[in-house]
């Protein structure tokens, strides 16, 4: 077991003339779980798809244990022992959890599946912290971070000896991730190697025995964990040194300050119970809690996608009630929503990068004839700017845009239309540290114009250093609200579990 | 039980449906309730039966079959060269249409999977030429049909229709090979998202092959079944088998997007289509209306199965 380690040698991959790896040398051991940083498009995605054999290097070897191997297919790759969970999820929709986890490694008697393998399915459930998911639910119904339990458990369940996790745990609690990774430390008790590539640095230094940072498809360094300060990884990710990842705080916004957003008592089909809260001009106001606690409905509930939504939503006065997303977002309400799931709810995947920016920005005009003045470009063209957005031409398929690019053209799209309240749900899922301190300037500078936003995330950095005021989830309504001093890890974590009311609390 | 209801809430709802228009037949029709109403109501039930399962398969991979009753047809005229004589001949005629029928499939199958075509073009093209060999071999209707298979295929023992048994076997078979076998739900598997069951390590073109090969196979035992019934092969029968195998899945709850459906609610759908039309021949309604009627009935009940928007809480379900 011990020698099954995996080696890369002056490997090199490059798409349509453009290099994602050049002269990659690389070596991971069994029993180690090694980190993989680097910003978007440093080619840690394209390490991944080769090992997992979804691409061939063009040039150089890939071997496992000395043995040279080149698989053609995931399948091929599987069978090695080699089992890839990507951060586009893997999951079949209208299958049932089950199914989904078997399917990955049936084991058939007679050409029929074997019900003992669901018995190790569930299991395998189990042992992620998925206990509440029932194996017959169909994997549509589940939330995103359900469907990642789901896929981890999946992973695990076909017993891999190289695990690779490509942001896998990007849309749990902290909590679920503890949980997440006292099963990677099993495995790498039993000598899986294990490739973690994660964003989130505490997660990275809390897993990880080695740390190879990835540069413009380059292998920059690798070095042991506690090596290096995080400063100095942040520095050799980007090639520079980071100013602070988050802008300096700014001044509390004053009580005279008007009130835009303004939710009393809101009530919707038992998963939002009396949900109260505000946001006034120039806020940034967290949510945050546990995974599902309400937040993302109260969202969609602010926005017009809920029906049957008691209590009362108001805009600058104006009563929302009824009023469906068309509508809300007309310049005289002027309400836009950044959704959580860019690759579904955010972009249109077939259309270039112009036409998705564009597309918000249609239903304004008269008739739906497209803007004739051009006012609307001319705005398209400064945010294009402002949000310093690398793209080749404007006319490519967005996704060729990395993941941080696609999540600029979704805030284009809806700042072109100059909101009064900008709802995002969990903006920076999944995207690098310098794109992430980008839109939190962003989100700075929109506060100080006097736009209320309303930012819901599942990371606490976030909503500490740049939330004025947090209100925190717990089973559909707003548990506790935190400002200031008060506003602390600790304070979130307890808040999220609700440890004040019930003693013990419920994760 | 009611989870399992709630679950499959298409089929179910289309089953009510059913029933209900069997019990106006029933009512409506001059003979009542009787072995040779419910034998002759059974055999072309099965027939558009096993339509609509083929129709299926392809359904599931995010196909639509456009060739689906020219496999049938074919396959119909070619039984009625080849299934008569000696019962060697015939089990040898058997063998020969199925393998006809699953060729077909398989070319089809073989155009989409490695030529990329797009499933209705491909089918639109070799529905043609399959109608139009089947129209070369036998350009009018004729030939010889073994009675006594036909007789003992068409009658019913003990009160029940062989017809039914038939049908109820080939379901029985085929939800079992498509719940529990690795290869069926692979099927589901690639029609709900091929992109993801090829990162599980699904043999994806594979899969697809076999799809359409069942298509094909399911269409040559529809097209036998028309043999048995008609004792004729007939090359004209294509288009409204495709149309009706169409409109029978969908009524099934069957979706056009892929991976949602089960056989069992084909043949539901498929039982509802025919009993509307056995229905409006005894209706006394007059025969120019017929056609307005039958739609009206099927628009409700294509309504019914659409209920389940209103229930929707959250708009978002709705564009999913």
């Amino acid at each position: 077991m011990a020698d099954r380690y995996v080696e890369l040698k002056s490997v090199s991959k490059s798409y349509g003339g453009v290099p994602a790896l050049t002269a990659v040398d690389f070596r991971c051991e069994p029993g180690r779980v090694h980190a993989i940083l680097g910003e978007n498009g440093a080619g840690k995605s394209t390490l991944m798809k080769l090992l997992a054999g979804v691409i061939q290097p063009d040039a150089g070897t890939i071997s496992i244990g000395g043995q040279t191997v080149r698989f053609s297919s995931p399948r091929e790759a599987a069978e090695q022992g080699t089992v890839c969970m990507f951060q586009e999820l893997s999951l079949m929709p209208h299958l049932s959890v089950g199914d989904n986890i078997v399917l990955a490694a049936p084991r058939t008697r007679m050409g029929m599946i074997e019900r003992s393998v669901y018995r190790e399915a569930r299991e395998a459930l189990d042992l992620v912290g998925a206990k509440s998911i029932p194996l017959g639910a169909r994997v549509s119904g589940l939330s995103l971070s359900e469907r990642q339990l789901v896929e981890i458990a999946k992973a695990v369940f076909r017993k891999p000896k190289l695990l690779i996790l490509d942001e896998a745990t990007s849309a749990l609690t902290s909590e679920l991730v503890e949980t997440v990774f006292g099963v990677l430390r099993m495995l790498k008790e039993q000598g899986v190697a294990i490739l973690f590539i994660s964003h989130r640095m505490h997660e990275v230094d809390a897993i990880a025995d080695r740390i190879s940072v990835f540069r413009n498809g380059r292998h920059i360094e690798t070095f042991d964990v506690g090596a290096r300060t995080t400063d100095e990884i942040v520095g050799l990710m980007i090639g520079r040194s980071l100013e602070e990842l988050f802008p300096p705080r700014r001044a509390p916004v004053p009580d005279t300050a008007p009130v835009v957003l303004n939710v009393s008592n809101v009530s919707w089909a038992g998963q939002l119970v009396d949900v109260s809260l505000a946001a006034r001009a120039g806020e940034i106001v967290g949510l945050g809690g546990l995974d599902a606690q309400g937040q993302q409905q109260i969202m969609h509930a602010v926005f017009g996608v809920l029906r049957g939504v008691t209590g009362r939503i108001t805009l600058n006065g104006r009563r929302l009630n009824g009023l469906r997303p068309p509508r809300v977002k007309q310049s005289d309400i002027g309400l836009a929503l950044v959704p959580e799931d860019r690759k579904t709810e955010g972009l249109i995947p077939s259309m270039s990068v112009a036409q998705n920016m564009r597309l918000a920005v249609l239903g304004r005009a008269p008739f739906g004839l497209l803007d004739l003045d051009g006012s609307s470009e001319a705005r398209l063209q400064e945010l294009i700017e402002r949000l310093a957005l690398s793209y080749g031409s404007l006319d490519d398929p967005i996704a060729t845009l990395s993941g941080g690019n696609q999540q600029k053209v979704v805030l284009a799209k809806w700042l072109v239309l100059s909101p009064k309240c900008l709802l995002l749900m969990d903006p920076t899922r999944g995207i690098d540290l310098p794109t992430k301190a980008q839109i939190y300037r962003l989100l700075t500078d929109l506060a100080a114009e006097g736009m209320a936003v309303i930012l819901q995330s599942t990371d606490y950095e976030e909503l500490i250093h740049l939330c004025d005021r947090v209100y925190v989830f717990y089973r559909g309504s707003v548990a506790k609200e935190l400002t200031g001093d008060h506003l602390s890890a600790d304070a979130l974590i307890a808040a999220s579990m609700n440890v004040h009311l019930h003693a013990g609390g419920q994760a | 039980m009611m989870t399992w209801l709630r679950q499959n809430a298409r089929e179910t709802i289309a089953a009510l449906a059913l029933v209900i228009l069997f019990a106006g037949y029933i009512a409506i029709h001059p003979r009542g309730f009787s072995t040779y109403v419910v034998t002759i109501w059974s055999n072309q039930g099965t027939l558009l039966g096993l339509a609509a399962i083929a129709q299926f398969f392809v359904v599931l991979v995010k196909g639509i079959d456009l060739s689906v009753g020219s496999i049938i047809a074919l396959t119909n005229v070619m039984g009625s060269f080849l299934l008569n004589g000696s019962p060697t001949s015939i089990a040898l005629g058997m063998v020969v249409v199925l393998t006809v029928g699953v060729a077909c499939g398989l070319v089809n199958g073989i155009a989409v999977v490695y030529g990329g075509v797009q499933p209705i073009v491909t089918t639109l093209a070799t529905g043609g030429i399959f109608g139009g060999i089947a129209l070369l071999l036998r350009p009018t209707p004729g030939g010889s049909i073994d009675e006594t298979m036909s007789d003992a295929l068409t009658y019913a023992v003990a009160g029940i229709p062989v017809s039914a048994v038939i049908l109820v076997i080939v379901l029985v078979v085929l939800l079992m090979l498509l719940r529990r076998t690795a290869v069926g739900l692979g099927l589901y598997a690639i029609g709900s998202s091929e992109q993801s069951a090829y990162m599980t390590g699904l043999r994806v073109n594979r899969l697809k092959l076999v799809a359409y090969g069942s298509s094909g196979f399911v269409a040559a035992l529809a097209g036998t079944y028309v043999s048995m019934v008609t004792l004729t092969g007939d090359p004209n029968i294509a288009p409204s088998y495709t149309l009706n195998s169409i409109a029978a899945v969908v009524l099934g709850g069957v979706a056009l997007s892929g991976g949602v459906g089960s056989p069992l609610g084909a043949v539901i759908g498929a039982l509802i289509l025919k009993t509307i039309s056995s229905l409006m021949f005894f209706s006394g309604l007059p025969p120019l209306a017929q056609p307005f009627f039958e739609g009206l009935i099927l628009a409700t009940a294509i309504a019914l199965g659409a209920l389940g928007v209103f229930r929707v809480r959250s708009r978002l379900e709705l564009y999913r």
